[in-house]
């Protein structure tokens, strides 16, 4: 290509990206910087390791005022379940012929009860329970379950080491299955 | 769901938790956008898309807000993808002969979907390289949450807005939702509010408690992303009744969540013979795709079913074959071969 021709290829490139074309790769520049205090208001998830637990504690006692007032119409008084699922029993039957599905029976991390009862329950009023009722309504739970004593007090220090009964019980099926194996 | 009433709050029922698709009224592969199937944890909000904003936080360089102006203003891109709910297809026991197609395979739906790539905004916000997992986190009154793997975060999840030419409706998600191809329906949440990367999964009620599979063995597979392929007939299908003998055009869906359908095989005497199904333009990767396959009928019984093959090369399975590897206890992703029965009448029944 004679000079003079590339360099007008150059100059028209040159001019093309002056009149606003963008870069593969350039950042868009749309949106804003999210602030502490802005993140602090939406980040309510726990994870197993504990992180997101709030402050605050609540024990077997609390939990089962809490629990009769705004759990039991659907999870029954004892948790036994209808007319929503069964939260309380079948501790050993998952790998039954039966399986009966409870947050005892089930359900690996305690960490995953206080995180689904603070986000969703009680369904009527998801997000009303204070820290304090979240643990109180956990250790009911859990206790109804056989997994803590009746004289538990739970807060950020202790939930995530509970031991499930059945946290063991899970497999992690992704990476998706390979091309052509069995479902 | 019922709202509670002078402070003394009804127990809530399952009433309108899902409504599903009536599939052996439509034809090609769109569902109109009232008609796509819905499933909710806790009710359809309503939502001000002028107060709803998107936060991306965790490992991320920037922790940054996005108004549903900001999103629209990304480059978009609209793809045809088909949604399946995992608990699509409860023919785990003995077949309810009664059941149409609506029922048995209604949490399935295919639209055009318009949005901005994930990654796109993803690296808007800068993802630190330990980010392995995102919890997507939905505006519903469950607030619903899933742990995405990183891959396909980074892959073809798309910001979705819009459906079919109109913004999303209430049920789907409006103003924004995930959109996952390929994936369980419950993975693509809708009403998005928080994406939030970290380094392990976060084990949310709706990756533990549900959508997870209890295999014969005892244990429990979660993280059951993919939807393996599948195909149904939805012509003639349950509840239908042919007319006189003669000329009819089977036809039905196919659709694999690993990729596209390479073909579709019929039956119409119980799986003696197979026969190619004609493939309708165009077939594209995780969406539906139409078959259709000419059959006279010669007015006698007859047992009718369709076989896919995707471009993987997976075949999809009997349901023999299905239920000898797992049961009803995994109640999730049942992908087996449907079969409908005509009697000598022209009634057509479910036979698993």
């Amino acid at each position: 290509m004679p000079d003079r021709i590339a360099r007008g290829v150059t100059l028209a490139f040159a001019a093309t990206l002056a009149a606003g074309v963008v870069r593969a790769g350039e950042p868009y520049g749309i949106g804003r910087p999210a602030t502490p205090q802005e993140i602090a208001g939406w980040d309510i998830d726990v994870s197993p390791s504990g992180a997101g637990l709030p402050p605050g504690r609540g024990d077997v006692q609390q939990g089962e005022a809490i629990f009769t007032a705004k759990c039991a119409a659907c999870h029954g008084v004892h948790g036994e379940g209808k007319p929503m699922d069964a939260l309380v029993g079948g501790i050993g039957t998952i790998s039954t012929p039966k399986p009966h599905k409870t947050v005892g029976s089930f359900w690996p991390y305690a960490t995953t009860l206080f995180d689904y009862v603070r986000r969703a329950m009680p369904l009527n009023a998801p997000q009303s329970l204070t820290p304090d009722e979240v643990y109180s309504v956990s250790a009911y739970v859990l206790f109804l379950n056989g997994i803590v004593p009746q004289d538990t007090t739970l807060d950020a220090d202790n939930l995530a080491k509970i031991k499930m009964p059945n946290r063991n019980g899970f497999v992690s099926a992704y990476p998706a299955p390979e091309a052509g194996a069995k479902p | 769901m019922r709202r509670p009433r002078g402070g003394s709050p009804e127990p809530p029922t399952r009433v309108a938790a899902l409504s599903v698709t009536p599939l052996q009224d439509l034809c090609g592969i769109i569902t109109p956008n009232g008609l796509h199937y819905e499933r909710h944890h806790a009710g359809t909000p309503t939502i001000d898309p002028l107060e709803h904003w998107l936060i991306v936080h965790g490992m991320v360089q920037q922790p940054m807000i996005f108004t549903i102006e900001d999103v629209r203003r990304f480059p978009s891109v609209s793809r045809i993808h088909f949604l399946e709910c995992s608990g699509n297809t409860q023919n785990w026991r003995a077949p309810k002969p009664e059941l149409t197609v609506q029922d048995t395979h209604g949490l399935l739906s295919c639209c055009e979907w318009t949005g901005v790539p994930l990654a796109t905004i993803l690296a808007e916000a800068g993802v630190q390289p330990e980010a392995k997992w995102m919890l997507a986190e939905g505006a519903d009154a469950a607030a619903m949450t899933r742990s995405i793997p990183i891959e396909k975060a980074l892959d073809d999840a798309l910001l979705a807005y819009a459906q079919n030419g109109e913004r999303l409706r209430p049920e789907q998600g409006y103003p924004l939702r995930l959109l996952l191809p390929g994936y369980e329906g419950n993975a693509s949440v809708k009403w998005l509010r928080r994406l939030k990367l970290g380094a392990e999964p976060f084990e949310t009620r709706e990756e533990t408690s549900k959508y997870t599979m209890v295999m014969p063995d005892g244990e429990t597979r979660q993280f059951n992303f993919v939807m393996q392929a599948k195909s149904v007939i939805t012509f003639p299908s349950g509840g239908q009744r042919l007319g006189p003998p003669g000329f009819y055009e089977i036809s039905g869906l196919a659709w694999s969540g690993l990729g596209k359908v390479a073909r579709v095989e019929v039956t119409t005497d119980g799986g003696a013979s197979w026969r190619d199904a004609a493939l309708q333009e165009p077939v594209m990767s995780k969406c539906l795709t139409r078959f259709r396959s000419p059959w006279r009928w010669d007015g006698g019984p007859a047992t009718l079913s369709s076989r896919v093959t995707d471009d993987t090369g997976y075949v999809q399975p009997t349901r023999e074959a299905l239920l000898k590897e797992r049961d009803v206890r995994s109640y999730y992703h049942y992908n087996a071969i449907q079969n409908w029965s005509v009697a000598a009448g022209g009634a057509v029944v479910n036979a698993g």
